[in-house]
């Protein structure tokens, strides 16, 4: 506990410093790129504990999709995806902790929103999971659905997306619930468990590990059907780094065109070799793609050599390989029926 | 030097001799007025007086022309990274609820009322606080000295154990433990209409009737008839040395008025109890975990404080004085009353005051067991606006204005407490 008001205090008077002290100009040429491959690892604000986006586990190894998108960077920036050293935040830490520098990118459940993107000095690469506000509640108390919920005590993340969310969606069904705001994830997760609350809300695909981890008996509980509101998760980065910009960019869209073209981390080697030229541009021997991004030719290949295509990094954190077994549902490719559509590499 | 060094003679030597003279008057009168002898450059500088104030007006230079540059190169690095910046958002809708709130809050209002629900929450809390506090303190601090065995060693014990765990951990404690109590349905029942469960105290009140708002009238004009009464036993007593009767007058004052008003309403009270429905009791009044949790956790943790300055103070007062009060036959209520207290006060009051401000700031711990305090909802404003530096601006503005009114009072009593010297 006390290390994370540590943390937090320096993220957020680190951001005062930074933009007190810091000369009011700062050259174009890609200054993150610079400070990353001067510092030899990238700095990756993720989710304190979330099962399946990161979490560390027993071995203080952090897992899970935000940090495998992490590792995907590292792998094509630092041509190692082990190069990233994993920054846990809470939700108000986040984003001064991005505009102040102390983390190169933001992988950590963020929804985009216009005011996130437009106010904040903040650019959200493209979305790298699709989910909604959802709701968890006792089955002890018979609510199936949220109209049930009138009255109820609901522990949520401050600063969240879904703070807003609930305040929204109860004031359209006219009925009334009391918040019980957290900021310490374990701490609001424990207030839940312990019966604080009646109902624990946020993104839906948190749920499922909340339920299966940390609940004495899953089955007491029940998460609501129904996603009540849109949160596509991105990579955060500063505004004003256009080519740092463009390589998260990039990397997102590898994992989703290699999951497209059929590239996995196993047969990458001989998908090097393919004459598709979709291909060829991506992982091929000395294609010319990384260059423009100001990276290698191999940058696409490491990418799903280290980390995998996007089917990989879903079946590891939320699939059929991990224990969480989620079906994908959005997070389809759009050739699947789903949203994911990786821009051509070319 | 003395007077005689500084009668000089005026046509040889008239610089020295003026800056003598000022020297001289220096030491006398440390702030020459303006006028007084003939003023040159070299004893200007040299007069302490201006010297002062020459430092004072650069020291005061600097630091504006710091802040200028600061604002000014906060200003220009936001615009550059592209973050917004002004107090605009205050006026935006919040679209956040708040848990507990003492004025009408919705999450359609605007982000400045939401912080003004999280100052009030923090005033509530640091007001009920050093009110607690200052009892609890007050009374370990009188059981330290006591000569009751049991007394002494339990207050002790309180005090080693209180002020050695930091507050922090005081704070958690509590709310942990709160939080972990049985839920609604297996709630303790704390007499009639009041309940405690891993939601609160819940409590039956009085539903509102407009005879008591008269009611509360008439509490303020007996309130203002005591003190009147007061001061006229007071001026009485000097001017005929008999003490008239003032605890019983006043006791009679303060209930009979109100009971009277209430009564020519017919008594009308209709209890607004809690009922279980739902999730959770229906009706009532409630004060949260968090509430209770943090308000434990700082006034437990400051009482151990305050209670070794009342020991302190208490024991700065010289037996000597104790015994001659007693050795003019004064009774020994009159003793603590009109000897005791007043010298202990004197020493109380000052270090007690630096305690009610930590007090204050302590309570912004809240936001580690989800008290909606300002540093909460401050948190959540700066991460829904992303404008940290104003947030962060605005928490810092109104927790010095606390401080400082706090520190105003607090030195306001002081002084009407110090030693008046004749």
């Amino acid at each position: 506990m006390y290390q994370q008001k540590a943390v937090k205090i320096t993220a957020i008077a680190g951001f005062v410093a930074g933009v007190f002290m810091a000369a009011p100009s700062y050259a174009a040429d890609g200054p993150t790129m610079a400070a990353v491959k001067k510092r030899g690892e990238i700095l990756c604000g993720v989710h304190q504990g979330r099962y399946g986006f990161a979490i560390a586990d027993s071995q203080g190894k952090y897992k899970g999709l935000d940090v495998d998108f992490c590792r995907a960077v590292a792998a094509a920036v630092l041509g190692d995806s082990e190069k990233v050293k994993y920054i846990p935040m809470s939700s108000v830490q986040r984003f001064p902790a991005l505009q102040s520098g102390e983390i190169d990118m933001l992988s950590r459940t963020t929804t985009v929103t216009l005011t996130r993107d437009a106010s904040l000095g903040l650019n959200f690469g493209p979305p790298t999971f699709y989910t909604g506000t959802g709701f968890m509640v006792r089955k002890s108390t018979n609510a199936t659905k949220v109209d049930d919920l009138d009255g109820a005590t609901i522990c949520v993340l401050p600063g969240s997306t879904t703070e807003k969310n609930i305040a929204a969606l109860f004031k359209s069904k006219s009925i009334t619930y009391k918040p019980v705001v957290i900021e310490n994830q374990k701490a609001m997760v424990g207030a839940y468990f312990s019966e604080r609350c009646d109902v624990m809300s946020m993104d839906q695909a948190g749920l499922p590990g909340h339920q299966m981890f940390d609940a004495k008996n899953p089955d007491d509980h029940l998460i609501l059907d129904g996603v009540f509101s849109k949160e596509p998760l991105a990579i955060g980065v500063r505004q004003g780094d256009d080519q740092w910009y463009d390589i998260i960019k990039w990397v997102t869209y590898v994992t989703f065109n290699a999951e497209e073209y059929g590239i996995t981390s196993a047969n990458v080697d001989e998908m090097r070799n393919s004459k598709d030229p979709n291909i060829q541009l991506m992982v091929g021997k000395g294609t010319k793609t990384g260059e423009k991004l100001g990276l290698d030719s191999d940058w696409a290949y490491r990418v799903v050599k280290q980390v995998g295509n996007y089917k990989e990094i879903y079946e590891r954190n939320f699939g059929e390989k991990s224990p969480l077994k989620l079906p994908r549902g959005v997070n389809k490719l759009w050739t699947d029926g789903g949203l994911l559509y990786g821009f051509p590499i070319k | 030097m003395t007077l005689a060094d500084t009668r000089c003679v005026p046509q040889s030597r008239q610089d020295d001799c003026s800056s003598m003279a000022q020297q001289t008057e220096d030491r006398f009168k440390v702030s020459p007025g303006p006028g007084m002898a003939s003023f040159s450059l070299p004893s200007l500088l040299y007069s302490s007086a201006v010297r002062g104030v020459l430092y004072q007006a650069a020291l005061l230079l600097l630091v504006v022309a710091c802040g200028y540059y600061l604002y000014e190169n906060v200003t220009s690095n936001l615009e550059s990274q592209g973050i917004a910046t002004g107090f605009g958002f205050l006026d935006e809708s919040a679209g956040f609820d708040i848990g507990e709130s003492l004025i009408a809050y919705d999450s359609a209002n605007t982000y400045a009322r939401a912080l003004a629900v999280g100052i009030l929450n923090t005033l509530t809390v640091s007001a009920c606080g050093i009110a607690l506090a200052t009892l609890l303190g007050g009374m370990i601090g009188i059981m330290r000295v006591s000569t009751n065995w049991f007394a002494a060693k339990f207050s002790s014990a309180f005090v080693e154990v209180v002020r050695n765990v930091p507050v922090v951990l005081h704070v958690i404690f509590w709310g942990a433990f709160l939080r972990n109590l049985p839920g609604p349905r297996q709630s303790f029942s704390l007499g009639d209409g009041v309940f405690l469960n891993n939601r609160g105290l819940i409590f039956a009140v009085p539903e509102y009737n407009p005879i008591y708002a008269w009611v509360g009238a008439a509490l303020l004009v007996a309130l203002c008839a005591s003190i009147a009464y007061g001061r006229y036993a007071m001026r009485h007593r000097e001017k005929t040395g008999r003490q008239l009767p003032t605890v019983l007058p006043v006791l009679a004052m303060l209930t009979g008025l109100p009971l009277l008003v209430w009564a020519s309403g017919g008594f009308p009270l209709q209890w607004d109890t809690p009922v279980f429905r739902g999730f959770n009791f229906r009706g009532g009044s409630l004060l949260s975990p968090e509430f209770i949790g943090l308000l434990i956790g700082i006034t437990v943790y400051t009482a151990g404080f305050i209670a070794e300055i009342v020991r302190a103070g208490i024991q700065s007062v010289p037996r000597g004085q104790i015994e001659a009060a007693r050795s003019l036959g004064l009774r020994p209520g009159w003793i603590m009353r009109y000897v005791t207290i007043p010298q202990a006060l004197r020493v109380i009051v000052p270090p007690t005051t630096s305690q009610y401000l930590s007090l204050t700031k302590n309570s912004s711990l809240g936001v580690l067991i989800g008290y909606p305090d300002l540093v909460n909802v401050g948190n959540t404003t700066l991460n829904q606006t992303g404008q940290a530096v104003e947030a962060i601006a605005i928490m810092m503005t109104v927790y010095l204005l606390i401080s400082l009114t706090i520190s105003l009072f607090m030195n306001i009593y002081n002084q009407a407490i110090a030693l008046k010297e004749r």
